[in-house]
């Protein structure tokens, strides 16, 4: 099985130079955080950390000129969000946008979607929502039943997306939907559309987490028209689309520096003269991570030479969120520590925060059982 | 240059492949030494894979011959190709002489090497030692490497896991000055070792998953082949996993050798690969059922192996606590860095 096999990485000069850029703007800009704030990782939402981050030049650095973009190499700008990650930058706001939806813009969207849209990406200013999940139609994500159905100068669309992230801090969705009846092959007959926010008929509703926090939401549409200006790509091609956005979405370092934060926690704890337990703990999650983070930066490179790592991404998803899980649990085992905010420490805050939301990392962009039921099918067993 | 070009290694596979047949593995498992396999080697010039074209080797790169490891971890192998390559590399790199019988080498960490009767004299002992009891040894002590052979060399046998020679060696050799030589530059020998261990645990890793699909594939219960139902699917999808995450960590510490970055790609490599061998091994034996187990299916020749491996030139206790404390020790703002370092 090829796939099991990672080239690897590319080397880049630039990039490591990027680098230090990145990191001493960090120190700058995040002075002052709260442990908590650290333990948010992707979750942080903040325009005005997004803005200027966008003013650096640092978001789709990899598009195109004409769009305001610099061309870099996809290793550049995994060298930025990796870094962005580690500190515990608070990136959400900008984070759909630059990661999958700008990309699919750039792929299929119209010559106007892309004019429109990409430089207010790249200047930090404009937020996307990723328009998925339906209440019947979970992992089984071909089964959707919104409903975009053709009619004079657009489309009339009918039905309800859920789970939706920052739906109510977004500017656009991507909407994935049906726009022909049911056929045989259930991977046809969907397509994607670019949908502003504030179009007539669309109704976003709060679905508040365990935590109290409004992350996600449910979204209507009732009668909700959309110009021919909005689809994105072919029509009747949205499988095929949506399933290469995924590839962008699984393999980057978010995928395994969720809970990085209490990895340095952890570090502090133990102190620079651990103890056998602590040492062969804290060395195993590092030995775990720079694996990982070869094999990430591997799909990067792939995916900067447009080949398909969808099995690859798979697989750098499940391993990462994995140990994203098992960090929490693997503190906990070597400092003695009750996690609770406001208590004493910044280790304890931070895991009262990832434990809650460990379970998510194995459930958003495909849940665990999916991924390894494409890694199966990649093997041929399915 | 791309390793899946290199026509030495599409060669050696193609022999290794045919060659190391399963008549080979259980001969070997009985103890009996693979001559007419470890000719067919030679000819071919896998033992002197490193040694320079002026001094009648191959000349190979590092990753080239990393690569040759991992093929004869997929085969099992039944011969201490990596020892005999990397005792030859020695020796080269030092002016010495390459043997051109098996070879083993030994870390002389704990030996000691003096002037003695105008030569030098070697003295000490060195357990688990592979095929101590047949190879060529060569011994890098003091930045020196001394091409001992077998003279002043007593052998008390042991086997590993697998049946492969791990011998207890007592030293009181004299040698002639011109077998000890300077190893020019450093030479992590117990890194090199270990990141050897990790390309061939990757390369059984990969025929173990193979094993482990095919007979899924085949075997039929319940009037379906066992790869139907999803536990199974989802069991060797982790089961690819921990190949890939291997294969990627081989990768990592066979560059970590030819760029000579050190140690702590090599720690990380072989704590990652020796976990995912025993959890490798795991799962393909259990998908396997009560057939894996049996002498018959060479199951065994790659997990008995993986079992012994993942032991040698440190485990993973022992690899992931140097990278534990020596991160630990720089407190965890240098954590992220030495991370972003590999
Ligand atoms: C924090 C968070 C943010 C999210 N943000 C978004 C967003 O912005 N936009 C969006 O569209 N979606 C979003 N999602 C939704 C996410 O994509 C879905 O949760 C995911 O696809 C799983 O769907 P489900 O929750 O309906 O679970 P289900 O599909 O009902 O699955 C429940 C369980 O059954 C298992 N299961 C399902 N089918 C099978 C099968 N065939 N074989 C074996 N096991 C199976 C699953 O693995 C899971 O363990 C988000 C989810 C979370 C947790």
């Amino acid at each position: 099985m090829d796939s099991l096999k990672f080239s690897p990485p590319p080397v880049s000069k630039a990039a490591e130079d990027l680098r230090l850029e990145v990191r001493a703007f960090l120190k700058d800009a995040l002075a002052g955080q709260t442990a908590t704030e650290k333990a948010q990782s992707w979750n942080g939402h903040s325009p005005e950390f997004s803005r200027l981050v966008g003013k650096q030049g640092w978001l789709g650095m990899t598009w195109p000129k004409q769009y305001g973009g610099q061309e870099r190499s996809a290793l550049e700008r995994y060298v930025v969000v990796e870094e962005m990650l580690a500190a515990g930058a608070p990136v959400s706001a900008h984070w759909i946008a630059e990661r999958q939806s700008g990309p699919t813009l750039l792929r299929y969207g119209t010559q106007a979607q892309r004019d429109e849209i990409l430089p207010k990406i790249l200047r930090g200013e404009c937020y996307f929502a990723i328009g998925m999940s339906e209440p019947n139609s979970g992992s089984d994500l071909a089964s959707v039943q919104t409903r975009a159905v053709k009619t004079d100068g657009g489309f009339v669309v009918n039905g309800s997306k859920i789970w939706t992230s920052n739906a109510h801090l977004s500017h656009y969705m991507i909407l994935f939907c049906r726009t022909d009846a049911r056929s045989e092959d259930r991977h046809s007959g969907h397509s994607q559309f670019l949908v502003d926010m504030k179009t007539p008929g669309l109704e976003i509703r709060p679905i508040l987490f365990s935590t109290g926090e409004h992350q996600f939401n449910e979204v209507f549409f009732k009668d909700m028209f959309l110009p021919d200006a909005a689809l994105i790509g072919e029509m009747g091609q949205g499988w095929k689309q949506v399933t290469g956005e995924l590839s962008f979405e699984r393999s980057g370092p978010d995928r395994f520096l969720t809970s990085f934060a209490a990895v340095k926690g952890l570090s502090g704890r133990i102190g620079t003269e651990p103890d056998d337990r602590g040492a062969i703990a804290l060395g195993r999650i590092v030995a775990h991570l720079m694996v990982l983070r070869r094999m990430s930066r591997s799909i990067a490179g792939m995916l900067e030479d447009d080949l398909d790592p969808a099995l690859q991404a798979a697989i750098v998803k499940d391993l990462g969120t994995s140990l994203e899980q098992e960090i929490p649990e693997i503190a906990r085992q070597i400092i003695a520590v009750e996690p609770g905010e406001g208590a004493d420490g910044e280790l304890e805050a931070m895991l009262d925060y990832i434990i809650q939301h460990a379970p998510t990392f194995s459930l958003r962009g495909g849940t665990r059982e999916i991924l390894r039921g494409i890694i199966a099918r990649g093997a041929g067993l399915r | 240059m791309n390793i899946s070009e290199s026509l030495a290694v599409e060669t050696s596979e193609r022999l290794l492949r045919e060659q190391c047949t399963d008549t080979v593995l259980a001969a070997a498992d009985a103890g009996i030494w693979q001559q007419a396999l470890w000719e067919q080697l030679t000819e071919f010039g896998l033992p002197v894979a490193l040694v320079g074209e002026d001094q009648g080797g191959i000349d190979l790169r590092i990753a080239e011959a990393f690569a040759i490891f991992r093929l004869a971890g997929q085969v099992a192998l039944p011969l201490p190709i990596v020892e005999t390559v990397l005792g030859n590399w020695l020796l080269s790199r030092a002016g010495l002489e390459p043997f051109e019988g098996p070879v083993s080498l030994v870390d002389g960490t704990a030996l000691s090497l003096s002037a003695k009767n105008d030569g030098w004299h070697l003295s000490g002992g060195a357990p688990r030692v592979p095929w101590g009891r047949r190879a060529d040894i060569v011994v890098l002590v003091g930045g020196k490497v001394a091409r001992v052979g077998r003279k002043g060399v007593t052998v008390s046998e042991g086997t590993n896991i697998a049946d492969e020679p791990r011998d207890g060696l007592a030293f009181d050799a004299q040698l002639e000055n011109a077998a000890v030589a300077d190893l020019p530059g450093k030479t992590d020998l117990m890194a090199v070792l270990a990141a050897a261990r990790c390309n061939q645990m990757a390369g059984a890793m990969e025929r173990v998953f193979e094993l482990a699909t095919a007979y899924a594939l085949e075997r039929e219960q319940f009037g379906r082949p066992l790869a139907k139902f999803q536990a199974i699917q989802q069991n060797l999808a982790v089961l690819a996993e921990q190949v890939a995450a291997s294969n990627a960590a081989a990768e990592m510490a066979a560059e970590a050798v030819e760029g000579e970055i050190g140690r702590i790609a090599v720690a990380a490599a072989k704590t990652r690969v020796g976990e995912a061998a025993g959890i490798a091994a795991s799962i393909a034996h259990q998908v396997v059922g009560a057939m894996g187990v049996t002498e018959e299916f060479s199951l065994h020749h790659l997990t008995r192996r993986l079992w012994s491996w993942r032991e040698e030139y440190g485990n993973e206790t022992y690899w992931a606590r140097e990278i534990g404390q020596a991160t630990a020790k720089l407190g965890p703002d240098a954590l992220w860095p030495a991370i972003t370092a590999v």
